[in-house]
């Protein structure tokens, strides 16, 4: 059974008013324990309406989500159970931040869960740990940490709730590509040694294919592809019709094949290029 | 949140929208002064027709009319059915301390018919003036101010701003307040002091993104040279058209039509008070 199943889910915004507007339409889906999926679309293609009625935080108008074969929306009164098993990190997290501490920040997630102080401290460290804030600044105010810091800060204090399932939208959204690339890895990490599922809202095509296994693929409120990544990018055409591109390294490639040199199509990474060109460059004698 | 109509500019191409914004101040007054200057039913009814008539010919959907009024119904029934019991003379109905008298149900009718048309008299203004028009008019209005060292550029400025960004910050508070309940937090359940305190994770933030905000607008309008009224020039003037004196002319003929029916009233419908 999967951990997580979406059977034709809609929403309406200010249904009923002259400004009804469909933001997510009849879509269906169903991610496993320990995916890693990324979910792109343009802007407006409904994938933050979507993240949100994963964790209940927007009611679907018609539609089911099933977590662990239980109905979110069974018992509405429970509904903050089930956004402590999805943990969702906003677009632009550090401005939620209010605590006198990074610590106590941190902390708000799993206090209001009802565990106890032990657990809390342990959950904190830990989380601090993943997303590599030195020790030292869980004593600071969350105001004095520096932009990347105040960032990572707001995310562990989602990762402190130890979710079933973590949804990022955005996380990378106006950070240096140093920044992108270190919070990248940790992300990758953190679903490596938990073995947690991830969803990461991108509108980077590189940061998707660096990491995802699998991409969701929305466009004008409905869902258009979902499958590998290697599937998804070789389709350049399809994603370009939408809005959408595939990543640098694949479009290269793919004029590559255009060529006549016989790669790959969707190729994902740099890495996988240059072994691919070489070993070709290899056969032909000319390396 | 999202539901506050009171007070929210409605688009449309109507000839209320395009009035120029001070003579629709000026004669939202003379309406409601006129409102609690109606002492006979015929004067209150004509009125109201006039009301009625300025309403259908903002081309404003009425649903948003009723929805403004929604906001102070509970009021208009306490008012009615606190004058209803009060009234003095011959009672016509009476169980013990309980009696409506004549004059109970004419204050009642009063006061109910004056709340509601003084609602939709300021929703038709709110309605159909852009917030900036307003603040615009409101500064021109108050320009004779100035000899008492009241500064009303600033005053004018400091209101445009507060307006725009009423929107700005309930989408903030939307968000941010998304934000904590993904972290848990629990806003709906509670005594009042666990609800107070549950305030804080919101309240916070909020307040540290206001003054962000205000920081970075005070640069930005330092950065395109603003120094205060003293002689900028605006680049969208108001100018009084045939249009705006057809109103005012509208707006006497009202008068008149009020007072008339106050001295007259009861010679047309003489069983009336």
């Amino acid at each position: 059974m999967s951990l997580l199943s979406v059977k034709e889910l809609s929403f309406l915004y200010s249904k009923g008013t002259p400004f009804e507007h469909k933001a997510v339409d009849q879509v269906s889906f169903e991610i496993e324990r320990g995916d890693f999926i990324g979910i792109i679309g343009h802007t407006g293609s409904g994938k933050s309406t979507l993240v949100q009625m994963l964790n209940g935080l927007l009611k679907p108008t018609s539609g089911s989500i099933t977590l662990d074969g239980i109905n979110i929306w069974d018992k509405p009164k429970e509904i903050r159970k089930i956004r402590f098993k999805v943990g969702l990190v906003f677009q632009y997290p550090e401005y939620q931040l209010f605590e006198e501490t990074v610590e106590k920040d941190i902390a708000f997630g799993p206090t209001n869960m009802g565990l106890n102080e032990a657990e809390v401290k342990d959950r904190v460290i830990k989380a601090a740990q993943f997303v590599d804030l030195k020790p030292n600044l869980l004593q600071k105010s969350p105001f004095d940490l520096s932009g990347g810091e105040k960032r990572r800060a707001a995310i562990a204090g989602v990762i402190a709730m130890d979710p079933d399932i973590l949804i990022l939208d955005e996380p990378c959204a106006g950070l240096d590509p140093l920044g992108r690339d270190i919070l990248l890895t940790q992300i990758y990490r953190y679903h490596q040694e938990r073995g947690n599922t991830v969803l990461l809202v991108s509108h980077s095509m590189e940061d998707v294919a660096s990491v995802c296994d699998k991409v969701l693929v929305m466009n004008h409120s409905r869902l258009e592809m979902y499958d590998t990544c290697k599937e998804v990018f070789s389709q350049g055409d399809r994603l370009a019709s939408m809005g959408l591109r595939i990543p640098q390294i694949t479009a290269i490639v793919d004029s590559l094949i255009e060529m006549g040199f016989p790669l790959s199509k969707g190729t994902l990474t740099v890495e996988s290029a240059v072994y691919e060109i070489t070993e070709y460059l290899k056969k032909e004698g000319r390396l | 949140m999202r539901d506050i109509t009171l007070g929210q500019y409605f688009p449309a191409d109507s000839v209320i929208h395009r009035l120029d914004p001070r003579v629709k101040i000026l004669s939202l007054i003379a309406y409601i002064v006129l409102v609690f200057c109606t002492f006979h039913f015929t004067s209150l009814a004509f009125i109201a027709a006039t009301v009625l008539t300025i309403i259908l010919m903002t081309k404003v959907p009425l649903k948003m009319y009723l929805k403004s009024l929604k906001v102070i119904i509970i009021i208009v029934i306490i008012t009615s059915i606190l004058n209803l019991f009060y009234g003095t003379g011959e009672p016509i109905f009476q169980w013990g301390i309980i009696k409506i008298t004549y004059d109970g149900i004419r204050n009642a009718v009063f006061v109910c018919v004056r709340i509601i048309c003084l609602i939709l008299l300021s929703s038709v203004l709110t309605f159909t003036t852009s917030p900036t028009d307003m603040t615009d008019a409101l500064e021109r209005l108050m320009k004779p101010l100035t000899v008492f060292h009241v500064k009303v550029h600033e005053i004018a400025m400091m209101m445009t701003i507060a307006l725009r960004f009423v929107p700005t910050l309930l989408e903030e508070t939307d968000k941010i307040m998304a934000a904590q309940k993904a972290r848990g937090a629990d806003m709906e359940s509670g005594d009042l002091f666990a609800r107070i305190k549950a305030l804080v994770p919101v309240l916070v933030p909020l307040f540290v993104s206001a003054f962000r905000r205000a920081y970075e607008l005070a640069t930005a309008m330092e950065c395109r040279c603003y120094r205060g009224g003293e002689g900028r020039t605006r680049m969208k003037q108001l100018h009084l058209t045939k249009r705006d004196f057809i109103s005012i002319v509208f707006t006497a003929f009202v008068i008149a039509g009020v007072v008339l029916l106050n001295i007259f009233g009861h010679v047309l419908i003489p069983s009336f008070v």
